[in-house]
């Protein structure tokens, strides 16, 4: 069995037999802070102030900085990878930013304070052949502290089969 | 760009031209993200506050790079700039224009190069040195 | 935090302390988004086809830029200890004193950098505001010829 090491855990690989309608998808805990958003920034290049300047962001009338859609995106589209393993492919993939989420501040140059956590997540919601592709949906969202769905969204995916 | 400048154009004690910069919260995230220094005091006020700043302060490495493309502007493609010294001694803020300058503190010729020294610092609006430095360039020769 | 003597023999035994050298793949997009932020237009750290034209056959390095990340993992491993140690006896606040460069040699995108860096010297001073402590890290860049392409030298201070 082809197996693959993430996150220093060697983990197996999926097979479309392993899955059913209704099957969870391994949830992907993460901690949005300020930092995390200003890492963001420099590697996407949105230099958006909405997203850093307190005060920019109050006179947006968002409260303060939030965290960047395409973050949250970007953490779903590792959740995928990470469930469908080195064999899978990621072939559709859509969310919509629905809810503001705002980043932890830090306590010292790498540790968060105290606070919220989001997880991303999803479930199964279709399974067939079509041709030779194994291919799965999925509902997939990232749920707030509050486990509210703040960034919601579909995936379809191509599985190996043990066939 | 600028004409090249050659070693006879300079005499010791002229200023060369000087680059202003208006850094914004934005330009210090912009070099958060190209210098891969994510250190909070630079773009959370809190974060700033709570170690005893006044407030979100800008990269002394910015202020340096400042300096830097002050001298590679005024050395042109022809000159090289050989050395770099500066001191982070004050404190600039966002929101503020901060100018960077250079003056010329000797000229010589050295193992065949013509070597330019020079007194290079930032300057904030109200006129103090936050960041004073020296500097050594190599420019081309009409000789 | 009280402050007691800053050159503990914790503090003290750091100097002269090496890192793990830093390998350093230096990108055009890296150097373009360093442009970028400090805002300098000039070509030769942007256009290839005028870096090609220039002098210099390859967009090149603006002065002080020795490839990304600016603050290595090496070097930042090093001064961590020496912050850690500076905190516990009672210096917790750090600022960036200064930096010096002396380039030997153009970089070009496209070339690889190895950095060596050390703790040159740590020392205290009466400031301002209270005591500070000067802690100089030294750093060697050769390029994939072995050829000395810069060295620096940057100041940290922990108060």
């Amino acid at each position: 069995m082809p197996l693959i090491e993430r996150q220093g855990k060697v983990e197996k690989q999926l097979y479309f037999e392993d899955v059913e309608v209704g099957s969870e998808v391994t949830p992907l805990a993460k901690v949005a802070t300020t930092q995390m958003l200003v890492r963001w920034a420099g590697a996407s290049g949105d230099f958006n102030p909405l997203h850093y300047d307190e005060t920019f962001a109050t006179s947006q009338g968002v409260g303060s900085p939030i965290v960047h859609g395409a973050l949250k995106r970007a953490w779903l589209g590792q959740l995928m990878t990470n469930w469908i393993g080195g064999q899978g492919f990621l072939k559709k993939f859509s969310c919509q930013y629905r809810g503001m989420d705002y980043p932890r501040k830090m306590k010292t140059m790498t540790e968060p304070e105290e606070g919220e956590t989001w997880w991303c997540k999803g479930t199964v919601t279709k399974k067939y052949v079509d041709g030779d592709q194994h291919i799965v949906e999925c509902d997939i969202w990232v749920e707030n502290g509050q486990g509210e769905k703040t960034t919601p969204g579909n995936a379809t995916v191509i599985l190996p089969s043990r066939a | 760009m600028a004409k090249q400048v050659y070693y006879e154009d300079v005499e010791e004690g002229m200023e060369i031209p000087s680059l202003a910069k208006d850094v914004t919260t934005q330009q210090l995230v912009k070099w958060a993200g190209a210098s891969g220094d994510y250190y909070q005091i630079h773009y959370d006020k809190d974060f700033a506050q709570a170690t005893g700043l006044p407030g979100v302060i800008v990269h002394g490495r910015l202020k340096s790079s400042f300096l830097g493309q002050l001298l590679s502007d005024w050395v042109g493609e022809e000159g090289m700039v050989k050395k770099v010294s500066v001191q982070h001694r004050g404190m600039d803020f966002p929101g503020e224009q901060m100018t960077c300058k250079g003056k010329v503190t000797k000229k010589h010729v050295q193992d065949g190069e013509h070597i330019v020294e020079l007194e290079i610092w930032t300057e904030n609006p109200r006129g103090e040195r936050t960041a004073p430095g020296s500097a050594v360039v190599a420019l081309p020769s009409r000789g | 935090m009280t402050q007691g003597p800053a050159l503990t023999d914790e503090v003290r035994a750091m100097i002269g302390a090496t890192s793990e050298p830093d390998i350093l793949e230096v990108e055009r997009g890296a150097i373009r988004r360093y442009a970028d932020a400090i805002e300098d237009p000039n070509p030769l750290f942007r256009d290839v086809e005028h870096a090609r034209n220039s002098r210099y056959g390859e967009i090149i390095c603006p002065p002080g830029f020795f490839g990304w990340p600016v603050k290595r993992s090496g070097r930042m491993g090093l001064t961590a200890k020496v912050r850690e140690a500076l905190a516990k006896a009672g210096y917790p606040r750090l600022l960036d004193g200064g930096v010096e460069y002396e380039c030997f040699l153009p970089i070009r995108a496209g070339d690889t950098l190895t950095a060596y860096s050390k703790i040159a010297d740590i020392t205290e001073r009466e400031g301002k505001t209270g005591k500070m402590t000067f802690t100089i890290t030294e750093t060697t860049y050769v390029n994939q010829n072995g050829d000395l392409v810069v060295k620096a030298r940057g100041t940290m201070i922990c108060r």
